[in-house]
């Protein structure tokens, strides 16, 4: 397989958008074809989950492309619930790998804000086994309340090491222009004060509100090309170097252990794999933490710590900015916002960001090998990405 | 004649006991003080309300518009019975709410207008008005109506609102919703909260002068316009865009 690399970038700002789900699309491809000094491009991948659902736009890709004067270059929408983004990565570097395509363009968006918050947890719930899950209720922050309950029990993870990652994730988000949440919070407006359960109720215990992530627009852009083209291009060399994917039960309550996310553990194991690094090379990692128990528990998963050990890794201060391995400097899902169709493009956005030396005060020094994982349903369809600078 | 038409024209309050200041950490851990305002205070709050009357967006143009028009009112004694909470941060205004006393018994709840966001501020400060209603004014119940979906979670779905549709609320004429004695007590200590007394070195920030808010809500940008432009046969966004500059649109 060929080597691919990341020449362009782009991304909209993460909050309410009143454009067309085709123009968020569109924006970010515009700003990362500017970025990489491109006009065209083989092919094009766009990333959404829900756009026939609740924006009533099928077709996307074929809107998308057009709206961005790309034809006749290929083009289709890549599904896979909330991480879309990744897979549509995925498919785009299997593109320039395999020599079909020497450049493409991947971009992901969504716009959620278009319903109320209630049609949008039911549509992000859809992706729930229909039978066995969503038919008595289940949702996604209900999943996860379950999900934390059983990891607290077993590991010792407290309500306090939930409100720290919130608190990291939602202040680093003060340092990224484009996040949806701009409000500094801490631990005593959340957790400790009189008034910490008004501030901050429980959404589905022991998940509060700001346990969760926002329900956000926006849309996120990478091109991904041959090692020939990146190099014709100048740009700074920012190799896509490992791909993983893996899948689990679709139903929590049929895998063996609940606590463990199988599908993280395998996806980063390949990603590591094919890129030829450790998970202890890795200098910068954005991770799904639609609720902040995932960025604690995929930091095990993925190798970064061990079982059990990743709240103490975050009370030691690891994972925040200036410890020995920033976790969502962005903002991650909780801070910078969860578009869930451009959720995993942003990822990848951030980490070439940060090896690019570009990601301005909250820059991880000397960033070499980025990582990301993107957590689809709850945790049955995972697709992590490694990066690696090379120049 | 002049003083002597005054008269009529300017409504003769009932006596209403003043709200007694609290306090209230907010999630980014800084102390909110809530507390009533005078006549006199109107003026240095209004041009901070002014703005938000052409913030199209959560319907703050529409409640900025009325609630501007209310606090002159009062100020200029041209509405009855009515009272005006604030509550600052370090001096900066978070937030405006008002009400007045429809009768003895029946409290109408105007605006509540939020200047930072996503902080829970507008709904302590709401809270602070129904407390204002139920316990200090001794109301059996109070009169609601949102203008926007936020309001509509925040005051009719968290505090579980009764339906009075028979009873057109003075904002609008739409049909009204209410927070009865009952409702209220069942929102104390979750939605009710707060402290009292106010620390006086937090008191005396506050009452030493309102501060301009530091994030207030702001027009969406339309970010996109060049970009529409492009493929945009009629050009609308462009003209748009000019009229924009030009000032004869708001935004």
């Amino acid at each position: 397989m060929r080597d691919v690399f990341v020449v362009g970038i782009g991304i909209t700002s993460f909050t309410r958008l009143e454009y067309p789900l085709s123009e968020i699309a569109a924006y970010p491809a515009m700003a990362a074809l500017k970025d990489a000094g491109l006009r065209r491009v083989d092919h094009v991948y766009v990333a959404n989950m829900g756009g026939g659902r609740v924006n009533h736009q099928t077709g996307l890709a074929s809107a998308v492309v057009d709206t961005l004067s790309l034809t006749p270059a290929g083009a289709e929408t890549v599904e896979n619930g909330p991480a879309s983004g990744a897979s549509a990565i995925k498919e785009g570097f299997l593109a320039v790998a395999s020599g079909m395509h020497d450049v493409v363009l991947v971009t992901g968006a969504e716009r959620m804000r278009e319903v109320n918050n209630l049609e949008a947890t039911d549509f992000v719930a859809t992706l729930t086994h229909p039978l066995a899950e969503y038919i008595y209720g289940v949702t996604l922050p209900s999943l996860a309340g379950m999900f934390t309950r059983l990891y607290m029990d077993r590991y010792g993870v407290t309500e306090r090491h939930l409100a720290m990652v919130a608190v990291k994730n939602q202040n680093n988000a003060l340092l990224n222009e484009f996040a949806h949440l701009h409000q500094p919070i801490t631990v005593e407006g959340i957790l400790d004060s009189p008034e910490a359960m008004t501030n901050n109720p429980y959404v589905a215990e022991p998940l509060r509100f700001f346990d969760c992530c926002p329900v956000s627009d926006g849309g996120a852009c990478v091109i991904l090309a041959s090692r020939e083209r990146a190099e014709a291009l100048g740009g700074p060399l920012v190799r896509l170097a490992g791909v993983g994917q893996a899948t689990d039960t679709h139903c929590i309550h049929e895998r063996e252990e609940p606590t463990d996310l199988l599908a993280v553990r395998s996806a980063a194991a390949q990603a590591f794999d094919r890129a030829g690094v450790a998970p202890s090379d890795v200098d910068v990692a954005e991770l799904h933490d639609a609720f902040t128990i995932l960025e604690i528990v995929e930091s095990e998963e993925v190798g970064f710590f061990g079982k059990g050990e990743g709240h103490l890794a975050l009370e030691r201060g690891d994972t925040s900015l200036g410890g020995r391995l920033p976790i969502n400097p962005s903002g991650g899902l909780k801070g910078r916002g969860h578009p869930v169709g451009a959720t995993g493009v942003a990822q990848a956005h951030e980490i070439v960001l940060q090896l690019r030396g570009e990601a301005g005060e909250r820059q991880v020094d000397g960033a070499r090998v980025g990582f990301t994982c993107n957590f689809g349903g709850f945790g049955n369809n995972v697709v992590c990405l490694a990066f690696v600078r090379e120049s | 004649m002049s003083v002597d038409l005054e008269k009529i024209l300017r409504p003769v309050d009932r006596p209403m006991p003043p709200f007694p200041p609290k306090h209230v950490t907010v999630a980014s851990g800084e102390e909110m003080v809530i507390r009533q305002v005078g006549r006199d205070e109107i003026p240095d709050i209004l041009p901070f309300v002014g703005p938000l009357m052409y913030v199209e967006r959560d319907f703050y143009d529409v409640v900025a518009a009325r609630v501007y028009s209310e606090l002159l009112a009062f100020y200029r004694h041209r509405m009855q019975d009515e009272y005006v909470l604030v509550a600052q941060i370090d001096g900066e205004l978070c937030a405006v709410v008002n009400g007045r006393m429809m009768t003895e018994d029946v409290g109408m709840s105007l605006h509540t207008l939020a200047m930072r966001r996503g902080l829970r501020i507008g709904a302590h400060a709401f809270a602070a008005k129904m407390e204002y209603h139920m316990d200090i004014l001794g109301q059996k119940e109070v009169l609601i109506v949102a203008e926007s979906p936020i309001g509509f979670r925040r005051w009719m779905i968290e505090y579980n609102l009764e339906k009075r549709f028979d009873v057109p609320h003075e904002l609008g004429g739409v049909p009204s919703w209410a927070l009865t004695k009952d409702l209220f007590d069942r929102a104390r200590d979750t939605l009710v909260v707060g402290r009292r007394p106010v620390p006086d070195d937090l008191l005396a920030k506050a009452e030493a002068g309102i501060l301009p808010p530091s994030d207030p809500p702001t027009p969406p940008e339309d970010l996109l316009a060049a970009t529409r432009s492009l493929y945009d046969p009629t050009g609308t966004a462009l003209v748009l865009s000019r009229w924009k500059q030009e000032g004869k649109v708001g935004g």
